[in-house]
């Protein structure tokens, strides 16, 4: 018991504690039994050794021929063979292991004809694809949010109106729409305008994903503003002042005095932001990105285990968001023993 | 050194309120100026205008002959040349003592990492101090911050210091200390405006005080003829009411 607690709260009775823990476990454990016990009443199949594979699974690799076509050569290749298939369009080379395919020199081929069948080895699942991308998307848009927010916060608090104006004008604009309203913009009205231009003047179109990466920093980036903005509130004017009469440039000052002493304060609602990131990534999936949510939602659509995969899912984000604040939790400790 | 050429000064929050009302000066190279007033009597925005941390609505400060007011002005390197010591020290919380007195050198000086050490020791020496330099701000008494934010000051070479009631803010018995540094430096012949309450420090080390009321200057001259022999009564009511 190293929390602090106040006399009200504390029960000086070490019986009295141990059966209040005990009490508390029991209740977790009613809850959960409940929930079971109504789930197998309504005639749910629970299927969680079917969990594992939605993370990692062996693959089986099955090619099929996909014209009329005939066995020109097989030929070994390292410790794999080549079979080369010739049909009206020229010759097709499938590299596959040894004993993997039924063929022989002169077979005829039909579409749809199984050429080889062979174990591929590890693959992720789709959980674990729908994670990766949820860490990658959300790890991208907490570095540009915090890039935009500190800026932005550094400008809202300049006397220079185009600074201080563009900085109240992108904050209220972005904290008054909707986060998925925003996102749809960002994909179907500047992504189709974007990727229209880009592909006009020859270059490649971009992915969703950084249309999704877009969204999520811009609308983080107005939160941050925010935090920035009342952590260098918090800070004394004298500060400034003794930087200033120093001969410090503004942003000597800003950079050298002011944002280091902000952090932290700042600390504690930045992690809360971008915890919230995390979970708002989970929006995403309406703009065809496969994160954790979309990812899960497919898997239900093949097997059908939609209580396994939506409890799942639901666990790694917890596991993500935890992960988050803990870190947090160490840098604020970090920087108030300073 | 310095010329104040009729400034005035109006703050209109909370309230209007005339700071400074068509108020001149000259500072000389070497003068050691103490200004007293009753509080409210802008002087403190006095000393403020003079490295331009309150811009003053007309007239013109002339620093070596640059007038600070000018927009093309760098005040930046105004700046550098005047030190200022403020009355809650402002020293930097997130840094140590070395830290305090040597990052203004690092930024505005480009001083290589040696030099700008082996100068913020020697100074931290000269007040007394040199022991704390791996501290921070939090663990020094307010005697000692202050005499750091002397030397974090000082560590820039200032042609002038300007004190804003540097002692003002100070146990009775951590005056003392601030106060001999500051002596130390008037002697060395260092140019200093000081905004003050401490009449001993005034009586023993100024070559002029200036008396402000009102936002204007009522009466300046040398202590001897400031404390024994005023001209104005509102001087002598002040001096009556302190002393």
């Amino acid at each position: 018991m190293d929390e602090k607690t106040s006399n009200i709260q504390r029960l000086s009775n070490p019986t009295a504690y141990w059966s209040s823990v005990a009490g508390f476990i029991a209740l977790m454990l009613l809850v959960i039994g409940a929930v079971y016990y109504a789930t197998v009443t309504v005639e749910y199949q629970w299927r969680w050794y079917k969990a594992p594979k939605y993370f990692m699974y062996i693959e089986t690799v099955t090619i099929y021929a996909d014209s009329n076509g005939e066995v020109k050569e097989i030929k070994e290749n390292g410790d794999k063979f080549d079979v080369i298939i010739t049909d009206d369009l020229g010759d097709i080379t499938y590299t596959v292991p040894k004993g993997s395919y039924e063929l022989d020199e002169g077979d005829f081929t039909s579409p749809g004809d199984k050429i080889a069948e062979y174990v591929g080895g590890w693959k992720p699942g789709l959980l674990a694809i729908g994670l990766w991308t949820t860490l990658k998307i959300s790890f991208i848009s907490t570095i540009l949010g915090i890039l935009l927010g500190v800026i932005g916060g550094v400008a809202r608090v300049s006397d220079t109106p185009i600074l201080k104006w563009t900085a109240i004008t992108y904050v209220e604009i972005i904290r008054g729409s909707p986060l998925l309203v925003q996102i749809m913009i960002a994909y179907f009205v500047l992504g189709t305008t974007i990727n229209k231009l880009l592909y006009m003047n020859g270059f490649g179109t971009l992915d969703p994903e950084w249309y999704g990466v877009a969204a999520l920093s811009v609308f983080t980036g107005a939160y941050v503003v925010e935090i920035v903005r009342a952590g260098i509130g918090a800070i004394h004017p004298g500060q400034v002042e003794a930087a200033r009469s120093g001969g410090m440039t503004y942003f000597q000052s800003m950079y050298n005095i002011i944002l280091p002493q902000a952090l932290k304060t700042i600390l504690p609602p930045l992690a809360g932001q971008f915890i919230n990131l995390i979970k708002d990534s989970s929006l995403l999936g309406m703009i065809a990105i496969r994160e954790l949510t979309k990812a899960t939602r497919e898997g239900i659509t093949t097997s059908l285990q939609a209580f396994e995969l939506w409890i799942l899912c639901a666990i790694l984000y917890l596991f993500m968001t935890f992960t988050l604040s803990m870190c947090v939790q160490y840098l604020e400790r970090r920087t108030a023993t300073k | 050194m310095i010329e104040v050429k009729n400034i005035y000064k109006t703050f209109f929050v909370p309230h209007e309120v005339k700071a400074l009302v068509d108020v001149s000066n000259k500072i000389e190279a070497g003068e050691v100026v103490v200004v007293i007033g009753p509080s409210g009597s802008g002087k403190s925005t006095f000393l403020r205008c003079l490295n331009r941390l309150e811009t003053a609505e007309q007239g013109q400060i002339l620093v070596d002959g640059v007038d600070i007011f000018d927009p093309k002005v760098d005040i930046n390197k105004v700046r550098a040349e005047m030190g200022m010591v403020f009355q809650s020290f402002n020293l930097f919380p997130h840094l140590s003592i070395l830290g305090n007195v040597t990052i203004t050198q690092k930024l505005v000086r480009k001083r290589s990492k040696v030099e700008r050490e082996r100068k913020a020791m020697a100074i931290l020496e000269k007040v007394g101090i040199a022991d704390k330099a791996h501290a921070h701000p939090s663990n020094l008494s307010g005697g000692q911050q202050q005499r750091v934010a002397i030397a974090r000051v000082l560590a820039m070479d200032p042609k002038i210091m300007l004190f804003d009631e540097p002692t003002s803010a100070l146990d009775p018995e951590m005056i003392g200390e601030v106060l001999d540094v500051m002596k130390t430096l008037a002697r060395e012949g260092m140019t200093m405006v000081c905004v003050t309450h401490e009449m001993g420090f005034a009586k023993e080390v100024a070559d002029r005080v200036i008396f402000m009321d009102e936002g204007k200057i009522v009466e300046e001259g040398t202590p001897k003829h400031f404390f024994e022999n005023p001209d104005h009564d509102r001087t002598k009511l002040f001096l009556k009411q302190i002393l």
